[in-house]
């Protein structure tokens, strides 16, 4: 069901993973002091949510219902508000240095 | 089109078994439905004059749109792969027929798609960018070295598109139904001939403009849906007693239906929630579809016409409006349910609903949108699965001298061959699980994967290694969705099937794309074991080398050199 490049279900706190390893690197002249921090806290983010939705059998129940919405329902749009924010902060964090001229707009 | 058939005198009995529903012709609905449409044909043919380019005969210019599209314009480029006549039709007709397993999953797929998109997209695109490629399939070739693992990608990327293109022409059919045009005459021929005279419509402001006519069709098509979406989640709640109301329903008619089924010794079919043996279903239908989205071509060709990965990344966080809204749009199935649609024919539920909720003019307005939002993806996608025959069969099996003019002239008609194997799909499959048609290009596609996205990362797996692994895949999974019947379909009638050795239904992209894994894995072993030579890498160095000063133009001129790796590898 999961396999490693594409969904990092793994534990999200061990040694970064390797997808948002390498895409969050800009190139090789950046600073790889940096790096490792911002990579394990970009795979926490992403996985987290993946990780969440994935494990439906921690969710697939009808109550406590929300605005009418029963649990199962509002629950996953929880977590859809929640990834949206997670993302926004780690393409905030792996934003390419501004003189990249590849990636200027 | 609406002179096809002419005004239907009085109310019309629809042509489904089992589901009496009336479909009428109305002149105000119809008459601003085709005013919308006339204005994006407008629009389509209009945008092959948008940003021209410098040389339009480079297959760049009308299979990416120059490459040149900001985060402004791939955002409704991008989310227009999320808004389909998959959102519109197909997922509420699936919340309707069965509830949350088979309907409100792609909810949870359009949430896990981004984060897999955030980790894939951006160095697929730096490599595609810095080495000229311009399909997955182009991808898998340079990196693999091996033209035949391009050939695999690429048949497999047009194959699976038609269903997903046909998925498209269903939802414009059921809205032409409900609108009472054409489809209750008897003749087939004038039954049909709407859906005809739109998509020629489609394939030839696809056929002029290129990527530039979804591009800019998609700015129409989104404001339309979003007004049609927003009046929608707002004002019917309010009319059929709000959304706790609206679930009661749903939850009481999927508790009718299931103690019917086991009454009359089924297995119950429908899911208010999933039970325990329907997680594994509903998590494989959501991480399975997620993965396939993101190589399906037409995704890849919408991520490759961006002009910055940053742009890719920045999107991530801002596309899951779409995903929002897809939410909404899936609970307009149980919105029907309320309001007492009864159909047996569930990619009907939608029209039906606007029919009897809205007034004319208003359902005129959605049903354009519904159609509308149709083309878009099915322009994208055709475009998609052309660019794979010109690059991926034409040029390297056919004729290697092909330039870069006579590419795109092939392209071209073979987008025109894309919407005709889409039409054998809807009439060869059972078109009410509608749902199911893009499920099924999921198995095909998802076998690419390996050869695509793990490649990005490493270039441990054999190249024929990867071709083995594809072709158990591809076998496996056709071979599962063959077997599974519907009501009214003896094969391909759905895309779960028991998973061997967990005693429980799940995806059966996913089921095959493990049994592929675990292939590519054993056969690299042996192919290493044997010493067999690995193919050339193309693309070594370019997802990491540099910082992306090499412009597409720099790249077709000095063809990447296969340099000593130097990306780590294994």
């Amino acid at each position: 069901m999961t396999e490693p490049p594409s969904s990092p279900v793994g534990p999200p706190a061990g040694p970064p993973a390797g997808p948002p390893d390498r895409v969050a690197d800009g190139g090789p002249a950046a600073p790889r002091s940096r790096r490792p921090a911002v990579t394990a806290t970009v795979a926490v983010l992403l996985t987290v949510q993946v990780v969440a939705l994935l494990a439906v059998g921690t969710y697939a129940k009808t109550g406590p219902r929300l605005g009418g919405f029963p649990f199962f329902y509002w629950y996953t749009l929880l977590w859809l508000l929640i990834g949206a924010a997670c993302m926004a902060l780690c393409a905030a964090l792996t934003r390419d240095r501004p003189r990249d001229p590849g990636d200027a707009r | 089109m609406g002179r096809v058939t002419g005004p239907v005198t009085g109310p019309v009995t629809g042509a489904v078994a089992g589901a009496p529903f009336q479909t009428s012709f109305h002149a105000t609905e119809t008459g601003i439905f085709i005013a919308l449409f006339l204005l994006v044909t407008m629009v389509g043919f209009g945008a092959a004059r948008w940003r021209r380019a410098s040389d339009p005969r480079h297959l760049d210019e009308w299979g990416l749109g120059g490459r040149g599209f900001g985060a402004f314009v791939a955002w409704f480029l991008i989310g227009g792969d999320i808004f389909t006549a998959y959102t519109f039709i197909a997922v509420p007709g699936a919340m309707y027929a069965s509830g949350a397993v088979s309907g409100w999953f792609a909810v949870a797929y359009t949430t896990v798609v981004w984060p897999i998109v955030f980790v894939v997209m951006p160095r697929l695109w730096t490599v595609s960018h810095r080495c000229g490629l311009v399909t997955p399939a182009d991808y898998a070739e340079a990196r693999f070295g091996s033209r035949a693992l391009g050939l695999a990608v690429a048949i497999t990327g047009i194959v699976a598109t038609m269903p997903y293109v046909a998925l498209q022409l269903v939802g414009m059919q059921a809205v032409f139904e409900v609108m009472g045009v054409g489809t209750t005459t008897a003749s087939g021929l004038v039954r049909d001939l709407p859906l005809v005279l739109a998509f020629a419509i489609l394939a030839a402001y696809t056929y002029t403009a290129g990527m530039r006519a979804p591009a800019l069709v998609a700015f129409v098509k989104d404001i339309l849906i979003y007004a049609v979406v927003a009046v929608c989640v707002i004002y019917l709640p309010m009319r059929l007693g709000g959304y706790g109301h609206i679930f009661d329903a749903a939850q009481h008619k999927f508790a009718v239906a299931n103690a019917k089924a086991v009454a009359a010794g089924h297995r119950p079919s429908a899911a208010f929630v999933p039970g325990p043996k329907q997680l594994l279903a509903y998590g494989t239908l959501a991480l399975g579809s997620a993965m396939a989205l993101v190589v399906y071509p037409h995704t890849v060709t919408g991520v490759l016409s961006t002009n910055s990965r940053q742009v890719i990344r920045r999107n991530t966080a801002l596309l899951p409006l779409y995903s929002l809204l897809l939410a909404f749009l899936a609970l307009t199935g149980y919105m029907a349910i309320a309001a007492g649609i009864s159909t047996a024919n569930s990619r009907l539920v939608v029209p039906l609903l606007i029919e009897k909720e809205f007034p004319h003019w208003f359902a005129g307005v959605a049903f354009g949108a519904v159609a509308i939002g149709a083309l878009v993806p099915a322009a994208i996608m055709s475009i998609a699965a052309a660019n794979l025959f010109a690059r991926n069969i034409y040029r390297p099996f056919l004729r290697p001298s092909a330039s870069a003019a006579e590419q795109t002239a092939v392209a071209r008609l073979a987008s025109l061959v894309v919407k005709v194997g889409a039409l054998a799909f809807v009439l060869g499959m059972d078109t009410q699980n509608s749902l199911n048609l893009q499920l099924l290009g999921g198995v095909w596609i998802l076998q690419t994967f390996p050869s695509v996205v793990i490649g990005l990362w490493t270039r441990w797996p054999h190249r024929w290694a990867l071709l083995a692994g594809w072709a158990v895949g591809i076998g496996y999974g056709t071979y599962e969705a063959y077997q599974q019947a519907s009501p009214v379909a003896h094969h391909f009638g759905g895309s779960l099937a028991e998973v061997p050795g967990l005693g429980r239904t799940g995806y059966v992209a996913l089921t095959a794309f493990v049994l592929n894994v675990a292939v590519v894995v054993l056969a690299t072993l042996v192919l290493r074991a044997l010493r067999t030579p690995d193919g050339g890498d193309a693309t070594a160095g370019s997802e990491r080398a540099g910082t992306g000063a090499q412009s597409p133009e720099l790249a077709r001129q000095r063809p990447p050199v296969a340099a000593p790796s130097a990306v780590a590898e294994h």
